[in-house]
């Protein structure tokens, strides 16, 4: 954990005083843990294609299809050619100069924790490194190699889907900065993967440059943390398990953003909308967002991981001594579920160094008074979540010595573009549907306004999630008995695995931790093995299960839906659609109030933690995934999680989520944007 | 340093191992006379390693006594003696070497006790009707305190470090010598009438701790010593084998052999002092091995004394099967199954000719892969060893004062040649020695493959000096120990077997373990970790490291020293390779390998299998003469 000291600076400062084209001209010196000097791309490439790996898998492949071995060997070099990248200082110079013009426009505030860089430098000297930095934005892109090149560190290499490539121009500006391009979804396809691992493994063994990969996979639409893909994961550590290097450093890096420069889109694409194709028209068109004001920018370092503190006694290395090392190995459990821990680990370094916003707070008040609140109202809610966020431990970006109100006003005509004023009442800012539109198309909108605020509540969910679940238990639980509550937290911890991102197999510990800080604020008392809430934390509780409230309702509509179709097995295409109109059905007549369900996001981590749970058995047949319910399991899930409602409301008294429904269904696009998968 | 001509070619061979060797003892008739039963005429006597070593040998550290290196008033180093070559001569770089390497001062020095205190020593614990069985016999003994402690350890670090401190652990309680293979047989079946504990002692060389008495042992503990049995039995010239006596010094089987035109082309790195038995009780690799092959290649006979009986194959012959060799059940079991006595040979014709070399690589990993493609080819010379820059500055650092202008000279036109004119990073090249055998013209042909072979993988040849100096090196590096501990420098080595594709990782990641598990231990000064690729076979080589670092503030530096190399060691694993490629289980580890002992214990425990001929039983390092009687509890007790 960083120490909650650590100063950020803002790099903007100086650019704004100094020249940019001197900046992007200083002399640069790379370091690097190797003592030979670095290789170049081309030596780089051709030790790809000649490796011994490679050359298995591809006399593999010729065996399986017939072809020549040299048609397989062109087609490799045919994938590397398109995968490398081909960084260039020269490039990276331009860009320099072009991103300090950029950032200058967008930002008030790039805060960079120095220390953050130094740890870096030292671990760069040390072993190879990974850099793993949270994906909200385009702009994470690009901001890390500027920040490197900033602060004389060696420019990475970055994992970017292929979309970025097609654009004219820009995707050769990209790969001349270091990124190389990964195609979205790669299955099966042996030789790419073999392409691609090799590709990474040999940067990594020659410690040509860092690393950078999203471990999330793909940009954040929901701003929330993604389940980690594990591909990449497995071959940025397969290099030490097989001890090509002496260790690797992972580096979490967590970027934060006032407010996200893609934020009108995201919305939409959780509601099906398909994002726009990545174009160089595109970009230019999209220019007018540079007149926007995006706030303030975080990037902050962690402490790098070494990869062998972290194996040590989790991975027996000497599994890899019977086997080749050049050939495919298929990763062992204990592998896999190191892989699967630490990727867990990253993201959950990652979350504790996001700096809180402010405004992500007052979205989380706003989204339990969807209805609209009074400024004062939320005010003073905003600043006692502050305390209580701060209390859990979290990074906030308050400005000291500014008045809360100017804090306020400040974010909320930041964020112009999903509140609104009306007299002292703060709203949501909802764009009115044409007169004569169907009525779901008003639900559609409402929807993206919802949601878009819901983004930046999600910002803060991760501070929140684990005593929420705590306080959820608390609430199901009959009696306070401490194992009880401990099951039921076990429980919702399983169930909302995907949605708030836990670390496998430390429930004991995360049980432990959320006590204490609920302890620790007065919230509850535990004596002799009983948790109970105190009179004073009942509001703390209250509000903890409100904030998760819209995703128990979403799963429960879930598993209502699920449990009235007749069919015996379902796709995930089907699944969306379906649960779409279902939804849209249950919002028109007022019976459901939750927005969060008509996330696509929301739906599939849905899909997987029943998949988890065993209520839902995954069956791939021809290609196509299939799903077949046990109605029977999901109806028991359901009752656990039904319980609450009753119980809350009859403690508390009242509706926390009172939202305004009033339009029926909406048409919906289906296809969302597959996500790279790195895992066939 | 080539010898030239037909006919004198072979004398001057022998002449130059000699003074390779050059081990001058003091000749010692032992007491009594056994005639060797198989042998019709006169057995071939060696020089006898005397009963009591401590005379001619340190009793605190390696080697004669006379020997040694030590910093002058001047501060440069010298090595005492007349036995070496490199007696009497002075180490003008040493000093530096060796202070900027380890933070080392010649100020602080770390002097061993001066005298071993016969008086501290506590008194055998005798089995009185053993003893009085034993004089029966006439069987050479002693009970004195200097013999005791001789023989109570091996060469490890932890010993040596106790014995400098003069601090004592558990001793045998008494030496005897037999003089031959009957004396073996009724010494074990004294034993085990009397229920007393035999440890065979050799050379002394182990690095394993085998060595080492059990602490709790309770029961009498006697030091079989092996020096007395140094006789060549007879040589078979049609077959080319010879019969030998276990207890006889390497040096000296070489000697005998080569006064015959023989040689078993058998060197270790401690054959001055390792014995016969020795080296078949801890499958021993010679430095020649690419043409006299390991000592399991050279093997065609073994006699051993177990408590269950005398074991031998019924004939002398090259290749059996019938069943698993039971050679392959003695070799590498450390005396911990009985005490080898006689041995048959493979014998060679002297070589006609010797020549070493040596050539310069960039870096270390052009070098090993240029040592790979010399085994794909399989035309490796007798021996082929690659030093690391470390190694290469450390034997940089033992040239002695060079007395010519002329040779100076020529020294600083090669290093300009190398490094300014080829480009070579002296921080970054290697360097491999090689050794040459055979007739003249195949040598210089064996040489020309070679040296082509190297000049693909960017190698220059570096001359015949450089080569024998790194042989002289791995000679030395023990009196180089003690010369360290002097002044709070402690080190050992350590070796593996590993897979070629391997080499480069393991030899990296296991130093890099040990510099930073020191640096996490509180080791003041970054330590030396340095390694050799010193044999080449077709699957993989060995590699052998060297470690040693500065204790000073350190409380209990052997404790750091084997946490550090027991992480090492895991290290080594973890990147494939074995515990050992000829040193011989090392004690602490010896359970993560499932040694030829536990496998034996484990199947007879079960009774699945038991050995249809042998009942062999097994205690850690120990003969046991007790364990007839109730092997089943042993077994229970080792599962």
């Amino acid at each position: 954990m960083l120490s909650r000291r650590e100063d950020f600076r803002d790099i903007l400062e100086e650019r704004r005083t100094s020249s940019d084209l001197s900046h992007a001209l200083k002399s640069f010196t790379r370091v690097s843990s190797r003592a030979s000097p670095p290789c170049s791309v081309s030596t780089l490439n051709k030790t790809v294609l000649e490796s011994q790996h490679l050359h298995y898998i591809m006399q593999e492949v010729s065996k399986d299809t017939g072809e020549p071995l040299e048609a397989i060997r062109e087609e490799a070099a045919g994938i590397l050619e398109e995968m490398s990248q081909n960084l260039q200082l020269g490039y990276i110079r331009f860009l320099g100069f072009i991103l300090s013009k950029v950032f200058k426009r967008l930002f008030r505030k790039i805060n960079v924790n120095e220390e953050g860089l130094q740890r870096l430098q030292q671990a760069m000297q040390e072993s190879p490194v990974v850099l793993m930095p949270n994906h909200r934005s385009y702009v994470d892109f690009l901001v890390l190699s500027y920040l490197l090149f900033t602060y004389d560190l060696s420019i990475p290499v970055i994992a970017a889907g292929i979309p970025l490539m097609g654009m004219q121009l820009i995707g050769e500006i990209l790969r001349r900065s270091g990124a190389f391009f990964i195609r979205r979804s790669i299955g099966t396809d042996k030789l790419y993967w073999a392409v691609l691992s090799e590709y990474v493994k040999t940067i990594l063994r020659k410690d040509f440059a860092p690393v950078e990969f999203y471990v999330e996979g793909l940009r954040s639409r929901t701003l929330k943390s993604l389940p980690p893909k594990l591909g990449m994961m497995h071959m940025v550590l397969e290099p030490f398990f097989k001890g090509e290097v002496y260790d690797i450093s992972l580096v979490p890096i967590s970027i934060s953003y006032d407010r996200v420069v893609e934020e009108s889109l995201l919305a939409y694409e959780i509601l099906g909308v398909p994002k726009p194709k990545e174009t160089t028209m595109g970009l230019l068109k999209a220019r007018k967002v540079m007149d926007e004001d995006y706030g303030n920018m975080h990037v902050c370092f962690g402490h790098p991981l070494s990869v062998r503190d972290l194996a040590k006694g989790k991975v027996n290395r000497k599994q890899y001594n019977l086997i080749p090392r050049d050939l495919p190995m298929k990763p062992s459990e204990s592998i896999h579920a190191f892989a699967n821990t630490t990727a867990h680990l990253v993201l959950r370094l990652q979350q504790d160094n996001m700096v809180l916003s402010p405004w992500s707070l007052m979205a989380t008040i706003l989204m339990q008074n969807l209805g609209g609140i009074n400024l004062k109202l939320l005010t003073k809610q905003t600043v006692w979540l502050k305390w209580l966020v701060l209390d859990f431990g979290a990074l906030v970006d308050w400005p000291v010595q500014v008045a809360d109100s100017e804090v306020m006003s400040s974010g909320l005509s930041l964020h112009h573009s999903v509140v609104r004023c009306e007299g002292d009442q703060v709203l949501l800012a909802e764009q009115k549907p044409q007169r004569g539109a169907a009525p779901e198309e008003a639900v559609f909108r409402r929807a993206v306004a919802v949601l878009m605020c819901a983004s930046y509540r999600n910002q803060a969910l991760h501070v929140l999630a684990s005593p929420a679940m705590l306080s959820v238990a608390l609430s199901l639980a009959a009696a306070s008995s401490r194992a009880d509550i401990y099951n039921l937290y076990a429980f919702l911890r399983e169930m909302f695995y995907n949605e708030f991102i836990f670390i496998p197999d430390r429930t004991g510990q995360d049980f432990e931790e959320a006590c204490s800080l609920l302890q620790k604020c007065g919230t509850v008392q535990i004596i002799n093995q009983n948790i109970m809430v105190t009179d004073k934390g009942l509001s703390v509780t209250s509000f903890l299960t409100a904030a998760v409230e819209p995703f128990i309702d979403a799963y429960q509509v879930i598993f209502r839906y699920i449990c009235s179709r007749s069919v015996q097995e379902f796709t995930e295409k089907q699944f969306i659609s379906g649960i779409r109109t279902f939804t849209l059905n249950l919002i028109l007549t007022g019976e459901v109030k939750s927005y969060d369900v008509l996330s696509s996001e929301t739906q599939k981590n849905a899909l997987a933690s029943l998949v988890r749970l065993n209520a839902l058995t995954k069956k791939k047949r021809e290609e196509q995934t299939y799903f077949s319910p046990n109605k029977a399991a999901i109806g028991r899930t359901a009752d656990i999680l039904g319980k609450k409602n009753s119980k809350i409301m009859c403690r508390l008294g009242r509706n926390s989520s009172c939202c305004v429904t009033e339009a029926p269904v909406m048409p919906v696009e289906q296809d969302s944007p597959a996500p790279i998968t790195f895992i066939s | 340093m080539a010898s030239s001509g037909h006919g004198s070619g072979r004398q001057e061979a022998a002449d130059r191992r000699l003074r390779l060797i050059a081990g001058h003892l003091h000749p010692r008739i032992a007491a009594s006379e056994c005639k060797a039963e198989a042998a019709e005429s006169d057995p071939v006597r060696a020089k006898t390693v005397p009963k009591r070593r401590q005379e001619v040998m340190k009793w605190n550290g390696w080697g004669y006594s006379d020997s040694r290196f030590l910093f002058n008033k001047k501060g440069q180093a010298e090595f005492t003696g007349r036995r070496y070559r490199l007696g009497g001569l002075i180490f003008p770089s040493l000093k530096d070497w060796f202070e900027s390497t380890f933070g080392a001062n010649l100020q602080h020095k770390s002097p061993p006790t001066a005298a071993l205190n016969s008086s501290a020593i506590t008194p055998p614990n005798l089995n009185e009707p053993f003893l009085q069985d034993l004089k029966s016999m006439g069987i050479p003994h002693s009970l004195e305190a200097e013999d005791r402690v001789f023989r109570a350890h091996g060469h490890c670090l932890h010993e040596i470090f106790a014995l400098r401190e003069g601090r004592f652990g558990r001793l045998p309680d008494m030496v005897v010598w037999p003089n031959c293979h009957d004396d073996v047989v009724k010494i074990v079946e004294l034993a085990c009438q009397h229920n007393a504990c035999l440890i065979p002692y050799g050379g002394g060389t182990s690095v394993s701790s085998a060595l080492e008495c059990p602490p709790d042992e309770m029961r009498s503990i006697v030091s079989l010593d092996t020096s007395q049995m140094n006789h060549i039995l007879w040589i078979d010239e049609k077959n080319l084998t010879a019969h030998v006596e276990a207890g006889i010094v390497g040096q000296e089987l070489e000697r005998l052999l080569n006064e015959s035109g023989f040689c078993t082309g058998h060197e270790p790195d401690s054959m001055e002092f390792s014995t016969l038995g020795g080296w078949v009780a801890t499958r021993a690799s010679g430095m020649k091995k690419n043409i006299y092959g390991n000592i399991e290649d050279l093997v065609v006979h073994i006699k051993m004394v177990t408590p269950r009986g005398v074991v031998e194959k019924s004939c002398q012959v090259p290749r059996m099967s019938t069943g698993p060799d039971i050679h392959h059940f003695i070799m590498g079991s450390e005396g911990t199954l009985g005490v080898v006595t006689e041995v048959t040979l493979k014998i060679r014709p002297l070589p006609e000719y010797q020549k070493y070399g040596s050539v310069v690589f960039p870096n270390f990993e052009q070098g090993v892969a240029c040592l790979r493609e010399v085994a794909k080819q399989r035309c490796a010379p007798a021996s082929i060893r690659l030093m690391d820059n470390a190694q290469f500055q450390f034997g940089h650092a033992l040239k002695p004062q060079v007395s010519s202008i002329f040779t100076s000279f020529l020294d600083g036109l090669k290093k300009f040649y190398i490094t300014k004119f080829k480009g070579f990073d002296t921080h970054r090249l290697c360097v491999a020695t090689l050794l040459f055998e055979g007739d003249r013209e195949k040598v210089l042909q064996h040489e020309k493959q070679v040296y082509d072979i190297a000049a693909k993988f960017g190698g220059l040849a570096a001359g015949e000096d450089n080569g024998q100096r790194g042989y002289m090196l791995t000679f030395v590096i023990a009196y180089l120990r003690d010369l360290g501990m002097d002044y709070y420098v402690i080190g050992e080595s350590f070796e593996t077997s590993v897979p070629w594709d391997r080499v480069l990782d393991l030899c990296r990641n296991v130093k890099e373990r040990i510099t930073r598990e020191c640096k996490e231990r509180g080791v003041q000064f970054p330590p030396m970790s340095t390694c050799r690729v010193t044999q080449t076979y077709d699957a993989g080589a060995c590699v052998y490291f060297y470690f040693a670092f500065n204790y000073r503030g350190l409380a209990d530096p052997v404790h750091v020293y084997e946490q550090v190399e027991h992480a090492a060691r895991e290290e080594i694993l973890a990147n494939g390779g074995s515990l050992s490629h000829h040193h011989g289980a090392p004690k602490p580890m010896s359970d993560t390998c499932e040694t030829t002992n536990q496998i034996a214990a484990y199947i007879q425990s079960h009774g699945l299998l038991r050995p249809r001929f042998l009942h062999l039983v097994v205690h850690d390092g120990v003969v046991d003469a007790k364990a007839t009687e109730d092997d089943e509890r042993l077994c229970r007790k080792r599962r």
